[in-house]
């Protein structure tokens, strides 16, 4: 390498200093044909926090998983992805392997499936200093004092104890600081976290995500934060970078993409993400109406060694027509009071009415008749569709069940649930692998319709999709509800879109119902201690800030 | 813990209880008793004798009687007297059992390491061509039936070579041809079943984040990935113990060796109800057996199993 005088001169006269992380023209391409990155350029400087936005199948995941070299092995990879003077894109998973964990670390996505189910906590965090073992030699009560520092570091309450206990003791968020510690304890200069907290509550997210940045600061660590929340990105990132198609749409500071986005997409984005505009249906609800669907002191008893009451004398009413929200984070009963409520689940106290029948006592064959009326719509849909069969018999399988119509008035009744959930009518001969997310829960808000069904209960029905998907599925709920009337019990722990859909909010908490409300009582007004909590760990301050102020 | 060990040993005895009360259920379903059929090979018999020898064995007495005295005879460990050398039973089959134990312990040791082997190059091996060939060693191997690979082997060995004896005669390749016919078929299922859900375990986002932590491919599978594989092959490993014992009866016969497999043969042709009803006993003891220490293994490998809420066998788990 020469040096030269333009060289020299140069580094006085410019503010930054060299990149360390420099992303040159990287382009990744899977054996199928299908390019999932195509020519990305991008840069980090040391200590800066930079969130990759986009949605499922932009290339964010498989871009930052290069820059970890942990792409499947069908991926085509060409480019340079320069790290402190090494070409990342070129090395052989040897020499990976002394850069992973110690210089590049990683914070997956889900803490539920990231550990080891059958190793220890204590032996799962120490395992990064018997793989790197360059630095001092340690010994064994060394390790364990190391070990006990970092929990201690990422906010983890007794700490000798934890070091004993398997992941399937420990909640979500705890393993997610787990792997947070796990990631930070060689201090690395590059850190990958993707989608670190999607799978957690908002509550736990925010106390997560202030322990990852008090890290990053401390440590001067650059990190790349995946995420398909905007409103995460925002209040975290110091940029944003948005991509789609495998390509880079914007690269700029927080505060530009909030105020004048230039592409497209990103505006989108924006639109989806910011939750000021809400508050429409809430002004068209009718306080009067009678209820679809009442809880009346619904309590119920888990008998497992200790008495547990998961939910505790529950009562609420959603009026018919309208949209009732129950959130919570998880374990506040807010899936349970649902399944009691579709009778799926015997409450252990208290009625359950339905358009003012008492259904509590009803046995197999009345349940049966029950459900013609009111419907689950499960989160995951994925698994909640057979992948067997075609959309068409999945569609058709309540019509057939409850024997509604003949062959012909079953593929008619078919066609036009499909156009109802504005799927195109050449979907029914496909089958669930062949659609994206999106369609398959268009698909289940079908069947759940098909056999005349007026209330739906819809439990994270939203959560497995991205942002701009969940906003499509949300104005189809909506749409449906103005046409047929219907009634939605909405479970969701995500305060944005249960503030856009509903007309009424109930907030759960440890099984008991803490504040129930008008949407814009609660989010405008909150009582409860704990619903304030809720809102203000609800991410997207930034956003909000933005939005009031433009009014 | 403690609950869980009482839990299964309790299960245990329960099924070996059952097994035994459904093999009394089954002779008396017979057309006739034990001794008239044993006898009526023989064409010259009196009825004096039948009733002679129905009074010495017991058969005489109300079956209620019967049930409770065979019963009772297993806790002292008299499972009753062969018809045909008027021997114990418990002496007839522990006089042999020895060279069939140690036939069938040194079957499973091969077919262990056999399926290791190839779980091992299978996922490690860096070459797709030799980790194809790998992976399609498991169906071959179960497809081969046992008295066939020991026949051509013997064809082979004995008779084209005759590099081994027909007949055992103490050498080493008496002991390991044998052994190995029986290991090759053994290790099938278990190295299809390991293969699997190694395949299931590496799907799993953790072994991402091994990666990401600096693991090598090796440091993965050795101190991860077969931890949590091993709990559904060491179930189908106890469930094999049936191939084995059915393994090693052919084995013998083939091999021409003495064991359990020559007394079971004899037990069968001459009709000899009481050896039979031991050697079933004995079998539906060793499955119980193993499978009952695979149960108590399992939370070894797996903690999570103790803390299921203690119902069902932890296989339910596993699959």
């Amino acid at each position: 390498m020469s040096v030269t005088t333009a060289d020299q001169a140069a580094p006085a006269a410019l503010p930054q200093t060299a990149p360390l992380l420099a992303i040159r023209g990287l382009k990744v391409e899977y054996q199928s044909g299908t390019t999932a990155v195509g020519g990305v350029d991008l840069t980090l400087q040391a200590g800066e926090i930079v969130a990759l936005v986009g949605e499922s199948g932009s290339g964010k995941t498989t871009l930052a998983r290069s820059v970890l070299g942990l792409l499947p092995a069908s991926a085509r990879i060409s480019g340079r992805i320069d790290f402190d003077g090494t070409d990342l894109a070129s090395l052989s998973e040897k020499e990976f392997c002394r850069i992973r964990g110690r210089r590049i670390g990683l914070v997956p996505q889900d803490p539920g499936a990231s550990l080891d189910p059958v190793r220890t906590i204590g032996s799962q965090v120490a395992e990064v200093f018997r793989l790197h073992r360059d630095g001092r030699r340690r010994s064994r009560l060394e390790l364990r004092a190391e070990v006990v520092r970092l929990l201690t570091l990422v906010g983890i309450d007794r700490p000798e104890e934890r070091l004993r206990q398997y992941p399937h003791e420990l909640s979500g968020g705890l393993k997610q600081r787990v792997l947070i510690a796990i990631a930070f304890s060689l201090q690395p200069q590059v850190l990958i976290a993707d989608e670190p907290t999607s799978a957690l509550d908002v509550t736990v997210q925010r106390t997560v995500l202030e322990v990852f940045d008090r890290l990053a600061k401390e440590f001067g660590t650059a990190v790349i934060f995946v995420t398909h929340d905007l409103a995460v990105a925002t209040d975290h990132a110091d940029r944003i970078v948005v991509m789609r198609g495998g390509s880079v749409r914007e690269d700029r500071g927080v505060e530009q993409v909030l105020a004048r986005p230039e592409d497209e997409y990103t505006v989108r984005l924006l639109e989806e993400a910011a939750p000021a505009r809400a508050a429409a249906p809430a002004a068209a609800a009718s306080a009067a109406g009678t209820f679809a669907l009442e809880a009346q002191g619904l309590v119920k008893v888990f008998d497992r060694g200790a008495a547990n009451r998961a939910v505790d004398a529950v009562s609420f009413g959603v009026r018919q027509g309208t949209t009732f929200s129950l959130v919570g984070e998880s374990g506040s009963g807010k899936s349970t009071t649902a399944r009691m409520l579709m009778r799926l689940l015997d409450p252990t106290e208290g009625t359950v009415l339905v358009e003012g029948r008492d259904v509590t006592g009803l046995d197999g064959r009345g349940k049966r008749e029950l459900w013609r009326t009111l419907q689950l719509v499960y989160q995951n849909p994925d698994s909640a569709l057979d992948p067997r069969l075609r959309i068409r018999d999945i569609i058709a399988e309540p019509i057939v069940n409850f024997g509604l119509s003949g062959r012909a008035g079953q593929r008619e009744r078919v066609l036009e649930l499909l156009e109802q959930v504005n799927l195109p009518a050449r979907a029914a001969s496909a089958r669930p692998m062949e659609l994206s997310g999106g369609q398959r829960q268009r698909v289940a808000i079908a069947r759940a319709l098909a056999a005349g069904a007026r209330t739906l209960v819809l439990d994270e029905a939203l959560s497995a999709l991205d942002v701009l998907t969940q906003a499509q599925i949300l104005a189809l709920l909506e749409e449906l509800q103005r046409e047929l009337g219907l009634t939605y019990l909405f479970i969701s722990h995500d305060l944005h879109v249960v503030e856009r859909i509903s007309h009424e909010v109930g907030v759960m908490r440890r099984g008991k119902l803490v504040e129930t409300g008008p949407t814009a009582g609660i989010f405008g007004n909150p009582q409860h201690e704990y619903t304030r909590l809720l809102l203000d760990s609800n991410p997207g301050h930034r956003l909000r800030s933005l939005a009031a102020s433009n009014k | 813990m403690g609950r869980y060990v009482a839990q299964r040993i309790g299960q245990a005895l329960l099924v070996i209880w059952l097994a035994y009360t459904v093999i009394f259920l089954a002779v008396q379903l017979l057309p006739s008793d034990p001794v008239t059929i044993f006898l009526s090979t023989d064409s010259a018999v009196d009825q004096a004798t039948i009733d002679n020898m129905k009074r010495q064995y017991g058969y005489d007495q109300p079956l209620l009687v019967q049930y409770l005295a065979q019963l009772g005879g297993l806790f002292t460990g008299d499972v009753g007297y062969s018809l045909a050398s008027g021997e114990p039973v418990a002496l007839r089959i522990s006089g042999v059992v020895g060279s069939t134990i140690a036939l069938a312990l040194s079957a499973f040791a091969t077919a262990v390491v056999l399926a290791l082997a190839v779980v091992v190059v299978a996922t490690l091996t860096r070459s797709a061509l030799l980790r194809k060939v790998v992976l399609n060693l498991p169906p071959l191997f179960a497809a081969v039936p046992v008295f066939w690979l020991g026949l051509v082997l013997l064809e082979l060995l004995s008779i084209r070579w005759g590099v081994m004896s027909l007949f055992p005669d103490g050498s080493f390749l008496s002991l390991a041809v044998p052994v190995f016919v029986l290991g090759v078929h053994v290790s099938a299922p278990i190295a299809q079943v390991l293969l699997k859900s190694i395949d299931t375990v590496y799907n799993q986002p953790f072994i991402d984040v091994l990666r990401a932590k600096g693991a090598s491919a090796s440091w993965i599978f050795f101190r991860h990935a077969l931890k949590n594989a091993g709990g559904p092959a060491m179930t189908i490993t106890g469930i094999t113990v049936g191939t084995l014992l059915a393994g090693s009866v052919i084995t013998e016969t083939v091999f021409a060796r003495s064991g359990l497999g020559a007394v079971v043969l004899q037990a069968v042709t001459t009709q000899d109800v009481p050896l039979v009803q031991g050697l079933v006993l004995l079998t539906a003891s060793v499955f119980v057996a193993v499978n009952l220490a695979v149960d108590l293994l399992y939370p070894l490998l797996d903690p999570r199993i103790l803390k299921s809420n203690g119902q069902g066998s932890p296989r339910a788990l596993a699959v």
